[in-house]
């Protein structure tokens, strides 16, 4: 259950949108054309910054939606359009990095960090048991203590 | 002549900065009253000269004096009133020394305020501020001078950045660097007891009101921009986890789970290390924001200041501050005694699930925002990463940390009842998914799985009420005794509450606008009709327009609803005349908590124009949420027991069923 509430999550929060795509580009089945969407938005404009060429009016990411459009009506497969655009503009343009040997620690950041995190803190707590709590006075603290314990 | 005044009173903010960051030290190991109170006058004093370095500044950008580079640089003559004073900070030069006006403004605050405060930790934390002050004036001085004059003076200037120009500018990095910099406090604080090698309880009361107004501020600044970027940038985006964007979160994180590790070190006394170790990370990720938008080492919507030279000293900064505070954190921390034990099912179990949750979603965001950049330093590898990376890890560490927070509260410390929690929550979930339900049937349309999301918001709005509910003992002892109860809880109690609930209504409103947001990409022509959200849109036409310093084609929109019209708005395309360059100014109507978004595309050639027009259910959900956010922060810093200058707890009669709070 809290797996697939996870995965729910996730797939909820994948799809934030915003857009530059004209008119005369959108296809005309509007199944190709969510797929062509989504597709776009995982693919990074080249020459601009930071924006995926769903969002740029960039002339390059025209000609990439244009791209990836022509390839999907052409009946290829979502991986299928990725990889002949990662053969043609390299790695750089996923904005979500494939798995690889180069991208494993990017990748599995979250779980290690959790993992470290959760093992620190057993470590700890084993360390910490048994030992006396709390900060140590100062002597004159102490002596300030002792003096109110005897009014 | 005044000009150079302000640039004097820099150099002497500079003097007394150094002197201010020897003298107490010394100061505090001798145990001379003398030589520490000298932190006190110098931290007033080095404030008072910044200021005043700052009000020329301003001054020569509100009378456009364009001898001064930075101004002709960035202001223009025809640049309306209330841009040159908000252009003051709208440029590199200009906002550092806004950081470093709010920098020394927090020094002075607690040398004025932190009269309570033992005299050498006063001392030595107003000394490490003044490090830190000493740092920042000499990169202004050194790199960054606002006040370099031009012979000859230009006649005009060569104005303020476009997408500037805009009331956004007035508010949004004052609001950011209150935050940034006031976690400078809570530095100072930390490496201040790992100077004395002491810390207790008391001290986590007296960092956390600034830990409080730090986050407030910041949530406030982040929540600012986040809008901005939403109706200027014309895309109707919100956030992009670009590098810039990720360089405020990051201390937001770190920030918000100090706020509650703070709290379990002044309940408990436990975590001490811990929060300290914290202390001084979040500011570190607030220096290394700074560094990242202003070195160009990533690229980024923000970089309007970009220059590697500075980048290089920044990046010195960097270094001498994290890793000298880092380091002698390596040497004291073993030293601090030990904090407290305590069973995992306890509050403090519960925060510290928080904790761990809060800094791994921090550690992830930093990891993603830099891979690129290592990657590419290490084997020249170019690969991005973006927003379906940053969604897809930060989404799926979020999502146990927003099932868990109604339980924080619920858990009594020491040790907790959940299966009590689990009682008392269970009816609170079973609404919220009710709730989720009704939403969904309302709004249809949205894929199913976003009823999970809704209630996940709705379980957190709902369960800070419950929260309330239970405390007040609401239904099980009489209306009066509980009204009585519930105005005798402490203020940080309806603060914990406000804030709890504020997340939820920013995650209903990111689940609304993700899942039932319709879009229309089309081409209109005059007298064309659109329907979106339940309104049809009427394109009237287009019409040129000018402002004092741009000009404009701005078409008109008609709003009906059942034919009746509702509403009206201008969307436009500027051309800012002095610098040539365009920007959107999008059209946006507000409907209860939605919005219609309507934004100009480029002209056809058969006299249409590309409209874009997008109906946002519930958007006002995420910034208001935030608001209400920062507006619980605000109502617990006014709890009397964290009034800075109040620490102590005045001796009140105990009001009946009083609970520990937060």
């Amino acid at each position: 259950m809290m797996r697939r509430l996870l995965l729910a999550f996730a797939l909820l929060l994948m799809t934030a949108p915003a857009f530059a795509v004209n008119p005369d580009e959108v296809l005309a089945d509007p199944a190709l054309e969510a797929r062509a969407r989504a597709l776009s938005a995982e693919l990074r404009c080249m020459v601009c910054q930071n924006q995926s060429i769903d969002d740029s009016n960039a002339d390059l990411a025209k000609d990439l939606r244009l791209l990836v459009r022509e390839r999907i009506t052409d009946g290829d497969s979502d991986e299928a359009v990725l990889n002949y655009i990662v053969s043609r503009y390299g790695e750089f343009v996923l904005l979500k990095p494939r798995f690889s040997v180069k991208t494993a620690l990017l990748w599995g950041a979250p779980a290690l960090l959790v993992l470290t995190g959760g093992l620190s803190l057993l470590l700890f707590a084993r360390k910490r048991a048994g030992k006396p709590t709390g900060s140590k006075l100062t002597a004159d603290e102490q002596a300030r203590l002792s003096e109110l314990l005897k009014k | 002549m005044i000009i150079e005044i302000g640039h004097y009173a820099l150099v002497l903010a500079l003097a007394t900065a150094l002197i201010l960051s020897i003298v107490p030290v010394l100061g505090a190991r001798r145990h001379d009253s003398a030589m520490m109170d000298v932190a006190t006058i110098g931290s007033v004093t080095m404030f008072s000269l910044v200021a005043f370095s700052f009000g020329v500044l301003t001054y020569a950008h509100v009378v456009s004096d364009f001898s001064v580079q930075n101004v002709w640089e960035n202001s223009h003559s025809l640049v309306p009133l209330i841009y040159k004073y908000s252009g003051v900070w709208g440029n590199h030069e200009g906002s550092m020394m806004l950081w470093l006006l709010i920098l020394t403004l927090f020094s002075a605050v607690v040398a004025v305020f932190g009269r309570n405060l033992p005299e050498t930790l006063k001392a030595n934390v107003l000394a490490v501020q003044g490090w830190i002050s000493v740092a920042f004036t000499l990169f202004i001085l050194l790199t960054s001078n606002p006040f370099l004059r031009l012979d000859p003076a230009p006649a005009e200037g060569r104005d303020l950045n476009p997408v500037l120009q805009d009331v956004g500018l007035a508010i949004h990095p004052p609001l950011l660097y209150l935050g940034y910099v006031g976690f400078s406090v809570c530095f100072s604080f930390a490496v201040a007891a790992l100077l004395e090698g002491r810390i207790d309880a008391a001290w986590a009361r007296w960092v956390r009101p600034w830990t409080l107004a730090a986050w407030t501020f910041l949530t406030l600044g982040i929540a600012m921009g986040s809008y901005w970027a939403y109706y200027e940038l014309g895309w109707g985006g919100w956030w992009f986890w670009d590098p810039v964007e990720n360089a405020s979160f990051m201390p937001w994180l770190a920030g918000t789970a100090l706020l509650h590790s703070a709290l379990v070190m002044e309940k408990r006394e436990a975590l001490k290390i811990w929060t300290v170790l914290l202390a001084i990370l979040t500011f570190s990720l607030s220096l290394m924001g700074t560094f990242l938008v202003r070195s160009g080492v990533l690229t980024s919507v923000h970089a309007f200041a970009s220059d590697p030279s500075r980048g290089i000293f920044i990046l010195c900064i960097l270094l001498i501050f994290i890793g000298g505070a880092l380091s002698l954190f390596a040497f004291r921390a073993p030293r601090l005694s030990a904090g407290g034990l305590f069973a995992p099912i306890s509050r403090e179990g519960a925060l510290v699930v928080n904790n761990l949750i809060l800094t791994v979603a921090c550690g992830t965001v930093l990891t993603g925002t830099l891979y690129p950049l290592l990657l590419e330093t290490l084997t020249g590898d170019k690969i991005s990463v973006g927003p379906p990376f940053f969604n897809m890890t930060f989404g799926l560490l979020m999502a146990p940390l927003i099932v868990i927070v109604p339980f924080g509260p619920l858990l009594a410390w020491k040790r907790g009842d959940l299966l009590g929690a689990l009682q008392r929550l269970y009816v609170v979930a079973g609404l919220a998914f009710v709730a989720a339900l009704i939403f969904f049937y309302i709004e249809h349309g949205g894929p199913v799985l976003s009823v999970l999301g809704l209630a996940a918001g709705l379980f957190l709005v709902l369960g800070a009420v419950a929260d309330l509910w239970y405390r007040a003992g609401i239904g099980k002892v009489s209306g009066s005794v509980a009204w009585r109860r519930l105005t005798g809880l402490p203020r940080s109690a309806f603060g914990t509450a406000l804030a709890h609930a504020g997340l939820g209504i920013t995650v209903l409103g990111i689940v609304a606008v993700t899942t039932f947001q319709t879009e229309h990409v089309i081409e209109m022509k005059p007298g064309q009709t659109v329907d979106a959200g339940g309104y049809s849109l009427n394109f009237d036409g287009m019409q040129p327009g000018r402002g004092p310093n741009y000009t404009e084609d701005r078409g008109h929109f008609t709003v009906r609803r059942a034919g009746v019209a509702v509403a009206d708005t201008w969307s436009a395309k500027r051309l800012y005349t002095a610098r040539q360059m365009p920007t959107t100014e999008a059209g946006i109507l507000t409907f209860g908590l939605s919005q219609l978004y309507v934004s100009l595309g480029d002209a056809t050639k058969d006299g249409g124009i590309v409209v874009r027009i997008w109906w946002k259910p519930f958007i006002l959900c995420i910034w208001g949420g935030a608001l209400i956010m920062a507006f619980g922060g605000f109502v617990s810093l006014s709890d009397r027991r964290l009034r800075v200058g109040a620490p102590r707890r005045k001796a009140k009669p105990a009001t009946p069923a009083m609970e520990p709070a937060e």
